[in-house]
Order: C-alpha cells, then structure tokens, then sequence
C-alpha cells in the first residue's frame, strides 16, 4: 500500500466483503432451517470464496442482469454446495427472500441441486460430481474460439471445485486438457475442506500433494487461507493476469465454517439444522458480524449490493 | 429393367458406412456457415471427424483417450454458443460418458449432438467389448434427448443435417459396415420420420392376419434396412408379402405410421443389430401395446457380440437378410 488512505480504502473493501460473506452465512442457515434438508458444511466452508469472487472486481458480471451476455461465466461444479449459491443470488437481489423460504419444496427455483432451468447464470445443472471442469474447459475454450475470430478480449471462466470431487477421474481429465489446450481465460477454486461424507478426504482416499499434482498438470497454483477475503481477491486478480496457463487457487477452508458445532465435522456435510440448532448458529454468525464491523470499521450499510436485496 | 444380378452388383458398387457421412458433413455444415465445432476421443481417424481438421483445425477437438471430459467440453462448447458434436465408438461415446450425457446435457437440454459411430455387432472383428448394444435404449430413456438411427451414407447426412439445425440433444448412430444404397441424395430426416419403403400391395384386402394372407410388416433401423429390404425378396418369392418401414427416427417416433402400417398385416417384426430391452424392437411394441395391440416378434441381440467379419457375425446372430427372411417366415407359418 503506497498510503495509509489505500490501507484504509483497501481495508473497508475487505470489511464489506467480509460481511457479504456473513450475509451469505446468515441466509444458508435460514433457508436449510426451513427446509429441513440440504447441505450446509462445504456451503459455510464455500462462503468467504464465493463472496469474495462477486466483491473482487475480478469478474465481470452485471448485478442487474444475470443473464447479461457479456458476463465471466461462474460455475459451481460441488452442486451440493447450492444454498451458497442461493444465498448470493438472495444478497445480489436476483432471487427474493421469499424465494430463499422454498429451498428444495415443490416447484421452487431453489432445487436441491442448481438447475440451469430454474435461475438465470446457471450455464448447467450440477450436482453430479465431477463434471464442471469439463464444462468450464469447454466453455474457456469456446470464449478463445470466438476470441480469436473477434480479436477481444476471451471471456473468463471460474469454477467453483470441492476437494471431495476431486476423486472423480474426470476432473484429471479435464487439468490435462485445459492445460494442453492453454486455457488462460479459466480460473478453477479448490474449496479444501478436507471432509466428505464418510469422513476426512485424507483418510477416505488422499488427495496427496495436491499443489504439486495440479502444478504437475500444467497449471498454475495459487494456494491461500480460504476465509481470508483480501487473500482469495488477490489471487483471484493474480490468476487472472497470468497468461501463461491455466490457474487453480486452492484455499485452505474449514468445512462448516462461521458455525462452531458444524466446524470440521463429517456429519454436517448434508443434515440440516433443527430451528434450535439453527437459533445458536443465528446468535454466533450475529456475533461474527458485529466482530466484523469493528475490525473493518464498516456497517450494515455497508453490505456490497445492499440496495438490490428483495 | 435391370436383372437382379446387375442389380445387385450396382449396390454392391456403392456400398458406404454411415460413418462415412460425418466428418463429411459436418465440412459442409461450416461452409454453409453453421458454427459447428466437434470434439473427438482419439477416433478422428475412424469416426471421419478427421476431414473436418482438414477443413478448419479450430473445429475439431481432440481430447485423446478421455470420454467424459469429451461430452464435459462439448456441453461447455455448446454453452458458448457453438453447435457441439461429440465422436468417439457408440460404446465408449455413450457408456464410459452417460453420466455427462444425462446430468449434463440432456437435463439442462444443452445443444449438444451425441454422434458416435461403431454401433452394433456389425463393428465385427474388434468383438464384444466394442460392439455397442444398448446405446439406443440408454439415450432413449433420457428426457430431452431424440434417437436417430440412419440407414445408409444419404440418410446419415440427412440426420445430422437436422440434428445441427434443431435445438437440444441429439443422439445420431452411425456404423462401420458397409451398407447399399436405401436413398438417394435427395432423402431429408425429421423428426417423427419413418419411410415405409416397401408396401405389401394385397395388403389389408383380406382379414389382416387370418391365415389366409400370408403378409407381416417389418420395422427396422440403421444397417437392418437394407437387410430387411433384401429379405423381402427372399420373402416374396416364398409367397409373403412384406412390408417394410424404416424406423430411423426412433424418439420421438412415428406413432401414426407404426399402427397404420402393422394394422395392414397383423402381423409385426423389428429387427436392429442393438438389444431387443430398450430399442427399436421395444419401440414399436410400446406404440402398438398402447394404440392397436398386434403380435410383435423381435429380433436383435439378447446376449453380447462377438469377433469375425461384420457379415459374418450379422448371419451369424440371424440379423442378416437371410435370417430375417428365416425368422419371418417362421413367424407366417
């Protein structure tokens, strides 16, 4: 930083991502209570990541039209993961909090899984694991396609991995390939949560060393803490810049992050909370919050996109 | 009018895989200025994909030996606005991918064309293992997906002429084997299509299956067309009449045509080089089950292929003209 006036503008940037993430937490717990099922652990631990990724500047996306043409393309290839998905389109104002209300009920937009059907900036249903990085590959490759025959610019494309899925063959197919074809304009996130249904990943089935596997596959390896938002936005932008290879930002997190009872714990990678459970999970991200405006020196005013909020 | 012997010498002449028809095709889809863009699993070479390379090196994808990332790239291809097609043999380009196929590109009906070719025990020597049975009945059961099965080199550039220029998945079977003429250039596809190509002339005057006319209607799809043409001939001589419909188009298929035309005999035999659980055979008989139950015998495979020249392993399963001819005659008796 060149001047304390950076510092502090730098800082507050990071206090209102910080609490678009707390937000985003807020409402993951809110929806899962009502809905009696889904899966909060790797949407907690995916919250920092995906707040950061619509705060960043990095990624251009239109917060009044989610279907805007020109857009960077986002996709969430751990679909398990979609109340983090929902809650931002709840904090971007694309869905209401009404809607967040009938997660997983009948003829909700909220579906289990994300339906590319059911919201707008869903390029395809997720949820079985393993797929999206294919798709984004195909999708960064079409964007140099049209590029080279336009001359601009490609559009940049970021999928959204979980450590779990990386067991899944497919995902080395798709390294191999982004990176014999170059995929520059392709920027995957490894949410490393180190927790699958039956357990620890390192325990079920290692994933090793993973930096040194991805970097041995052509890529390059950004490696930060997942729940330090300046940290993610800085590789975010890094990755972007770098021309020479695809670009995987693997970030240390902690599986149910923000709720202390489901830190770290196997068993909330898909059970809800009860409205209890949900009660004390409330009063702590509560407390988080009020922790974050001190430290940042921000309020609820603001919260990034406040105003769109239904 | 020719001899029968000039005839066949003719076809023999201009015997083509349907194979043969893609690369091809898919060359003079770009020129007529579609933003057709494949991607192969290191089969360029024997899918035919390989002349499109030739023609523009941005338009196939070669992903080497990688089938789900192929059906994966070709969704994300298609997000981007392309129209994508995906190569590789029937059993790697539809079985090692159905995932992909079904979560991917069939549930969020992305515009994705599922082309391999290599279907069916007519693959020959390679042998069971690449001799794809149940691809018909895994892509006809997704929702979104349509099932063409082309009989011959025209009929296959008429069906990925029209898989191109409709929105959504489609699944396109294409074989090795070589197969006479059914059309001429001029045959267009669409979907719902079946020709009836040869139509018993007495056809409906007596009591259809009473006995007394000896008459049946055969459905068949992709290299069966041609066979089955050919066992009407065996068949006429023998005194019975044969009907014979292209089924090529077999979702969304052609409801009004298979009642009509088995209606006209009582009497109905399928015959394809795919399962007779979940294809064509299966087909007809859940039309005809539900709008004019009729006597349904199928042929087709119940157990797994084996190695030995196309032909060969064709009459060696009954599915040659030969044994059509066999199977309908024991069928009229």
């Amino acid at each position: 930083m060149a001047n304390e006036k950076e510092w502090r503008a730098a800082k507050k940037t990071d206090g209102q991502t910080a609490l678009l993430a707390n937000h985003i937490r807020h409402d993951i717990i809110r929806m899962l209570a009502q809905s009696k099922s889904g899966h909060p652990g790797g949407s907690l631990s995916a919250s920092d990541i995906v707040a950061s990724l619509f705060t960043s500047g990095t990624m251009n996306f239109d917060a009044e039209n989610p279907s805007w043409e020109d857009r960077d393309h986002f996709l969430l290839s751990k679909g398990h993961a979609a109340p983090v998905l929902y809650a931002l389109y709840h904090q971007l104002g694309w869905i209401s909090d009404a809607d967040l209300m009938t997660l997983r009920q009948l003829d909700s937009k909220l579906q289990g899984h994300p339906d590319s059907h059911a919201l707008p900036g869903i390029d395809v249903c997720a949820g079985s694991l393993g797929q999206g990085l294919s798709v984004a590959a195909g999708e960064a490759l079409g964007f140099l396609l049209d590029a080279k025959a336009s001359g601009e610019e490609p559009t940049h494309v970021f999928v959204l991995l979980g450590d779990g899925e990386m067991q899944e063959g497919s995902n080395w197919e798709a390294l191999m390939f982004a990176a014999h074809q170059n995929l520059t304009n392709l920027t995957a996130i490894l949410d490393l949560n180190n927790l699958q249904i039956d357990g620890f990943v390192t325990e079920v089935n290692s994933l090793g060393d993973i930096d040194a596997k991805i970097k041995a596959f052509g890529w390059n390896v950004l490696h930060v803490n997942g729940h330090d938002v300046a940290e993610i936005k800085d590789a975010l932008v890094k990755g972007r810049s770098l021309t020479d290879a695809p670009t995987m930002i693997i970030c240390d997190t902690i599986k149910g992050k923000g709720v202390s009872f489901m830190e770290n714990q196997a068993k909330w990678h898909g059970s809800a909370p009860n409205e209890e459970q949900a009660n004390e999970a409330i009063a702590e991200l509560d407390q988080q919050k009020v922790d974050i405006e001190k430290e940042y020196g921000v309020t609820e005013a603001d919260v990034p996109f406040a105003t769109m909020r239904k | 009018m020719a001899t029968e012997a000039t005839k066949k010498a003719a076809q023999s002449a201009a015997k083509e895989a349907t194979r043969a028809a893609f690369g091809e095709t898919l060359v003079e889809l770009c020129k007529e200025g579609l933003d057709v863009v494949a991607v192969d699993a290191d089969l360029a070479g024997s899918t035919t994909l390989a002349k499109l390379a030739s023609y523009d090196p941005d338009r196939l994808v070669d992903v080497g030996i990688a089938e789900q990332n192929m059906v994966g790239v070709a969704a994300g291809l298609s997000v981007t606005g392309h129209i994508a097609f995906t190569g590789s043999f029937a059993v790697f380009g539809t079985g090692r991918c159905y995932d992909q196929i079904r979560n991917t590109v069939a549930d969020a009906n992305l515009n994705v064309k599922i082309c391999p070719t290599h279907a069916g025990i007519t693959v020959g020597e390679d042998g069971a293992t690449h001799q794809m049975l149940e691809d018909i009945s895994l892509m006809r059961g997704l929702p979104n997906m349509r099932v063409l099965v082309p009989a011959d080199f025209h009929a296959t550039k008429a069906c990925l002429k029209l898989a191109a220029k409709e929105w959504g998945p489609v699944y396109v079977r294409m074989g090795r084997y070589p197969v006479a003429p059914v059309y001429d250039s001029s045959v267009v596809a669409e979907f719902e299509g079946a020709n009836v190509l040869r139509e018993d002339a007495a056809a409906g005057g007596a009591a259809a299956g009473d006995g007394a006319t000896k008459s049946l209607t055969i459905f068949a799809c992709g290299v069966e067309v041609s066979e089955a043409l050919q066992a009407a001939d065996i068949l006429a001589e023998k005194g019975i009449e044969a009907t014979v419909v292209d089924v090529y188009c077999i979702k969304p298929i052609n409801k009004k045509v298979i009642v009509e035309q088995a209606k006209k005999t009582g009497r109905v035999l399928t015959v394809e080089e795919h399962s007779i659980y979940g294809g064509l055979g299966s087909a007809v008989a859940e039309v005809l089950s539900e709008n004019s139950p009729t006597p349904v015998k199928m042929l087709g495979m119940t157990t797994f292929g084996t190695s030995a020249p196309g032909g060969v392993v064709l009459h060696h399963f009954g599915l040659d003209a030969e044994g059509i001819a066999r199977a309908a005659e024991e069928f009229c008796a």
